[in-house]
């Protein structure tokens, strides 16, 4: 059974089709791309995956469920997380506080012993602040801890999102455009962690990416996306030799 | 850290929150004594009525801005209808003591949980409303109650329920303010003020984390009430009659001053600007004609000075006073 399978979902924004009968699936374990010209219609796709936009029509099932219809944060207990196109950290909070809010939906002890100060509330705390810390660890950002995020660089700010997502303990994890704005070298170390994190906390990805080399590299199969259809499937080498996708792309060759 | 937290005797480690312990207790029994007047050498010293007063109105604001900074600070929702659940408090626990003959403490706690129920009633539809028209939302909700109020003969319509007995003293104000500054600065300093927290910052992302935003941003609001009708029980048993419009738009406004002055999500800062505005007010009483002029004046300059208010969103911890040098460590919180 497929992870994940988007079957047939559209959605329109008054008279604006913005995604069209997307068929998309993902088995456990792929690493799957999915790219397209601007305003094709990719993160429209994540967002109708995490609940923030509801699909006009047709279904996506995750571990054969339906999630359409839930809200952001049951899909996000259900096993989906994700991080943004533009990044979303919570700025004003440390980055050990950033990695820590995910941890919530797991804190075993309530309101009451939290105000009355009862020891759950110091048990539960310290779990939480220990878990945080491990996951600061795997993605090297464990000295950087009691910095705001907002005063993060930049490419730290995005692994530090990436850190996030993974706290919320996912099975699928959706990475919007995480290349976006890094130069070669950490575009290369970007391709490395990813295929880490997979391997390490056994996830399924999917991402979306403008930087062709990160996609062609990391990705086992890609959907391209264009007009909010997908035009065509396959293993990076079909791909780059697709007259659909080159057409999307660069346009049509002109015979006069 | 935790070696840190294990080694030391239990006074070393909480030498904070006992020195702050120790000062509350000092103020408390000074101005205890101080209210009931005492005996040296044949002399008699008493604090005058008034200021036993402004110093009981120093508390009430006390609990009042801090319950709003929790709704308006740490959730970032901005609501405007303090006042009405002032009123709700005041009035539930002014008819529990008056008409139904019921002990104070009763009458306060049913006051502040039929406000915190209100929260819910209004919040729930009006809190999915964002920034300028959730403040509108919730000001038309504040000033529905008092109108309410006004209509209802059994509490003495717009000319008031009295004789309301007067049951608040120093003790009642003093341990209702901490035990309020306290439950706020140990919900914020918890998973569940980081959630709220998280919905200020950014409700999408907070969502995708898996926060349900709207019941933190209820809780919050609920909590809030809950202060603000215990603070409107006080308020009721202070003054002998309270009338539905003693709680109208300018009230709620007042504690939106109070918190804003001492920054938004700040507690301290609450606690400084509520207890300053309150001595400032008090100061300007024997210049009657100057006195909103002067109280402009300072806000105004305090805006242009310190824009994100007095505090911004820091606290005032120990770590000043070099005692917990240790960052991200325990949060001393002055008190009143």
């Amino acid at each position: 059974m497929a992870l994940l399978e988007i079957k047939n979902v559209g959605i329109s924004f008054g008279g604006l089709r913005a995604v069209d009968k997307c068929n998309i699936v993902l088995e456990k374990g792929e690493l799957i791309g999915l790219i397209g010209p601007n305003g094709a219609g990719k993160t429209t796709v994540f967002n109708m995956l995490t609940g923030v936009y509801l699909p006009t029509e047709g279904d996506i099932i995750f571990e054969g469920k339906s999630i359409v219809g839930l809200k952001p944060y049951n899909i996000t207990e259900r096993g989906i997380a994700r991080t943004f196109q533009n990044i979303r950290l919570f700025k004003d909070l440390t980055v050990l506080d950033n990695v820590k809010i995910p941890y919530h939906m797991h804190a075993k002890h309530g309101v009451i012993s939290s105000v009355l100060r009862l020891p759950a509330f110091f048990k539960g705390e310290q779990e939480i602040t220990e878990k945080a810390l491990e996951c600061l660890e795997v993605f090297g950002l464990s000295d950087k801890k009691d910095e705001l995020s907002r005063n993060l660089p930049y490419g730290q700010q995005r692994r530090l999102e990436i850190a996030r997502a993974l706290a919320a303990k996912p099975r699928l994890l959706l990475l919007d455009e995480p290349a976006a704005g890094m130069n070669p070298q950490e575009t290369h170390d970007l391709m490395e962690l990813i295929y880490w994190i997979r391997d390490k906390f056994d996830l399924t990805i999917l991402l979306i990416e403008h930087d062709m080399s990160l996609v062609m590299g990391v990705c086992e199969r890609i959907y391209v996306l264009d007009y909010g259809k997908i035009i065509a499937e396959g293993t990076p080498d079909e791909i780059k030799t697709n007259p659909k996708v080159i057409e999307a792309y660069l346009g049509k060759e002109v015979h006069v | 850290m935790n070696d840190q937290n294990k080694s030391g005797s239990f006074w070393k480690r909480n030498t904070p929150g006992i020195l702050v312990a120790v000062g509350l207790l000092a103020v408390y029994l000074i101005l205890h004594f101080w209210i009931q007047g005492f005996e040296i050498g044949g002399n008699k010293y008493q604090l005058n009525k008034y200021y036993t007063l402004n110093i009981y109105l120093m508390g009430m604001n006390i609990i009042l801005a801090v319950s709003l900074n929790l709704v308006c600070g740490i959730t970032g929702q901005l609501a405007l209808g303090h006042a009405g659940f002032m009123a709700v408090g005041a009035y539930t626990s002014a008819v529990c003591t008056m008409k139904l003959g019921l002990p104070f403490a009763v009458g306060l706690l049913a006051g502040g949980l039929v406000a915190a129920v209100m929260g819910i009633i209004i919040g729930l539809p009006t809190l999915r409303l964002k920034g300028d028209y959730l403040a509108i939302a919730t000001l038309g909700m504040g000033e529905i109650i008092r109108v309410i109020l006004i209509n209802i003969d059994y509490v003495g319509g717009a000319s008031g329920l009295s004789p309301i007995p007067k049951l608040t003293n120093w003790t009642w104000i003093f341990f209702i303010t901490v035990g309020t500054v306290l439950f706020v600065k140990n919900f914020i300093n918890s998973t569940y003020g980081r959630a709220c927290i998280s919905v200020r910052e950014d409700e999408i992302a907070a969502e995708t984390m898996g926060i349900n935003s709207t019941r933190y941003k209820t809780m919050a609001f609920c909590f809030g009430a809950f202060f603000a009708g215990v603070a409107g029980g006080l308020y009721a048993h202070n003054f002998f009659i309270i009338q539905p419009n003693l709680f109208n738009f300018f009230k709620s406004f007042e504690y939106l001053v109070m918190v804003v002055l001492g920054g938004l999500g700040s507690l301290t800062g609450s606690v400084l600007a509520a207890s300053g505005l309150t001595v400032v007010n008090l100061a300007l009483q024997n210049v009657p004609d100057l006195r909103m002029v002067v109280y402009s004046l300072v806000l105004i300059t305090v805006m242009l000075f310190r824009p994100g208010g007095l505090m911004g969103t820091k606290e005032l911890t120990f770590s000043i006073f070099k005692l917990n040098k240790k960052r991200g460590g325990d949060r001393g919180t002055s008190g009143n």
